[in-house]
């Protein structure tokens, strides 16, 4: 008898391995088959897509994929071109937006609450029905740069980062999460005589790792996936991030494995460094959830 | 005294201004010049200055008729038919083109048309990429949005079971999200190519040779249920993660209750389950709502819109106007209906799920 309900305990283990694995292939597959078809000629990629060779890097394997990947479009610019921008923009907006959210949390000021009232609206607004109002508007903007005053911020970096620094979601994750902070901390501080900078750089900020880490993935996903808004803003190839720089490749319907190896080298850092992080993505995402 | 310590105008207003501000000039300003632009016929570049038409950017968009046709009869009265015996109609054009008769449907073209009896019911609208892309938007928000948030809270569930091992597959189920959906969408238009798509010859393989292989994008019967069984792949992690979240939430004490009870697993998640789920079913409902009616990069990367509009979206059509034929009114003009839509679908979630 005991062993008869052993064996039933066993028996339900392994069907519920073979649920959870058989729904892990489908979300790996399709990744699997294009880190596989990059090392592969086009025409035994399309060979052995007859066949579960698809998934295996067997055959003629090596990396022409990507020598000629790298000389049919400046990959090298587009990655610079996303890792600057991402890089900038998820730096000022940790900065800003944790400025921001420290003085809707801590101090009473005349206007807070409508401002903040307003800076919560934003998160229905989804970007796609601000994105060509806004074209128009940077368009016309004014900026002085080495050349003294000039109009218009298409094809730029700053077209790119300076939009993108400050959103509704940021703002609200910081302020959530300092709206738990014990307050006696601030005012303990300030009975001392700190100014409010010294408070936010010395007391606030050391303590805000957690928050600090989910602001800045979210953004990492954002800005690094961009491609609606440089679609538009950028037409000059020296400014265009990797997304955008895929469409050198679109017509290519023959050249599958170049294509394969372009969004390997786009992609497969990216994933290396969710799987390295793991709980800090999957915990970043929660917490939108949890708090909203 | 505490109250005293964290009153500062001066800090409070220097500390929120640079972040404020930024939000205020991208976000809050373009949103009111969406509806100010709507009202305009400005261009992105133009010789002439724009001026302010009213809503006439809403009248071309949204004038939609219904024209009933009588079939074509002959002297003695019996309908004209066809060699399959169909009954022949008068052609839409002889009532859109130059004639007094009808001024409200000049210049107006067939969107579809139905029979009903011997007539012909025939919608025509001022517009009719327009209705094509609301319709298909709608249509991917209406599949989407339950299928999406239904299978992610499956998968939530069997993620959160006490297994050895079972982070690994929650690492493994939330992979597509961060994925580029443009690189996504690249690889998945490999995956539904006609020829050498590794989707037909799986299905063939799994069908020992009786599918027959299709062109998944390039039908218009298939080409947005394409899309749309891409896109959840894509995502379904994301809200996974948010439904576990929830599912975390809830007091293992409610549990061992329901089990001293004797609930089956069906009365548990009924009765325990899903009410403590109640909050994150309304942010997951809203959130994929918001991000369905945002459908692009998709589009753009794998269809541009066809076959025969088959698969073109409002905001689709938004960027093909305001940025290709750089017509920055009639995009924010779809802009500003997308908006109200995304608005009022969200208003009425909230009050379906509102706390009784």
């Amino acid at each position: 008898m005991a062993t008869i309900s052993a064996d039933n305990h066993g028996l339900r283990l392994a069907v519920r391995y073979v649920v959870l694995t058989l729904i892990a292939v489908i979300f790996i597959f399709p990744l699997l088959f294009m880190v596989m078809s990059s090392l592969k000629p086009s025409d035994q990629l399309l060979r052995d897509t007859a066949s579960l060779r698809a998934f295996l890097p067997v055959g003629d394997i090596g990396f022409d994929n990507y020598t000629d990947a790298f000389s049919r479009a400046p990959v090298g610019l587009f990655v610079f071109n996303s890792v600057l921008v991402t890089g900038v923009t998820v730096l000022l907006s940790l900065f800003l937006c944790s400025l921001a959210a420290f003085s809707f949390a801590f101090l009473k000021w005349k206007g807070r609450d409508l401002l903040l009232g307003i800076i919560i609206a934003t998160l229905i607004v989804p970007f796609e029905t601000i994105a060509i109002p806004l074209l128009l508007l940077v368009s016309k903007l004014p900026w002085i740069g080495l050349e003294g005053l000039q109009f218009g911020w298409l094809n730029t970096y700053r077209v790119q980062i300076i939009p993108w620094i400050a959103d509704g979601l940021t703002v609200f994750l910081f302020v959530q999460y300092f709206k738990d902070l014990p307050r006696e901390l601030i005012e303990a501080a300030r009975v001392e005589g700190a100014s409010w900078w010294q408070i936010y750089r010395r007391v606030v900020m050391p303590l805000a790792g957690p928050v600090l880490a989910t602001a800045a993935i979210l953004k990492f996903l954002v800005m690094y996936n961009q491609y609606l808004w440089p679609l538009i803003v950028v037409q000059q190839e020296s400014y265009r991030p990797v997304m955008v720089g895929l469409q050198y490749f679109f017509q290519l319907d023959t050249a599958w494995g170049e294509i394969m190896a372009y969004l390997t080298i786009i992609t497969v850092p990216v994933l290396a460094f969710y799987l390295v992080m793991q709980r800090a993505f999957i915990s970043s995402i929660a917490s939108t959830g949890v708090k909203g | 005294m505490a109250s005293k310590l964290t009153t500062s105008n001066r800090a409070g207003w220097g500390f929120a201004l640079p972040g404020f501000g930024l939000i205020a000039l991208f976000i809050v300003i373009p949103f009111f010049f969406a509806f100010y632009l709507s009202l305009t016929n400005q261009r992105l570049i133009s010789p002439n200055p724009t001026e302010f038409v009213g809503l006439s950017n809403y009248e071309n968009l949204l004038s939609i008729g219904v024209l009933t046709l009588e079939p074509e009869r002959d002297d003695a009265g019996t309908i004209i038919r066809d060699d399959d015996g169909l009954p022949e109609y008068p052609r839409v054009r002889s009532f859109t083109r130059n004639n007094p008769d009808f001024p409200q449907y000049a210049g107006m073209q067939e969107w579809f048309r139905w029979q009903s009896g011997d007539t012909a019911k025939v919608v025509v609208a001022t517009d009719v990429v327009f209705w094509k892309s609301l319709w298909n938007t709608v249509k991917f928000v209406l599949v989407v949005a339950p299928v999406q948030a239904g299978l992610a809270l499956c998968l939530a569930l069997l993620i959160n079971q006490r297994l050895r091992g079972i982070n690994v597959y929650r690492a493994i189920y939330f992979m597509p999200v961060v994925v580029s959906i443009v690189v996504v969408s690249l690889l998945w238009r490999f995956l539904y190519s006609p020829d050498s798509g590794l989707l037909n010859n799986m299905l063939q393989g799994l069908t020992f040779g009786i599918f027959e292989p299709r062109d998944w994008l390039g039908n218009p019967d298939t080409a947005l249920g394409s899309i749309m069984a891409m896109s959840i792949w894509q995502a379904v992690g994301f809200h996974m993660v948010i439904w576990l979240a929830g599912l975390q939430t809830i007091s293992p004490m409610l549990y061992e209750a329901a089990s001293i009870e004797g609930a089956s697993k069906w009365q548990t998640f009924r009765y325990v389950t899903w009410p403590g789920l109640r909050n994150t079913a309304v942010l997951v409902l809203i959130v994929i709502t918001m991000q369905a009616f945002a459908l692009f990069a998709q589009i753009d990367v794998m269809t541009n819109g066809g076959p025969l509009d088959s698969t073109t979206t409002l905001v689709f059509q938004t960027v093909e106007r305001g940025y290709g034929k750089q017509d920055i009114s009639g995009g924010a003009t779809i802009s500003v209906i997308l908006f109200l839509l995304v608005l009022t679908i969200s208003l009425i979630q909230r009050f379906l799920t509102r706390e009784r």
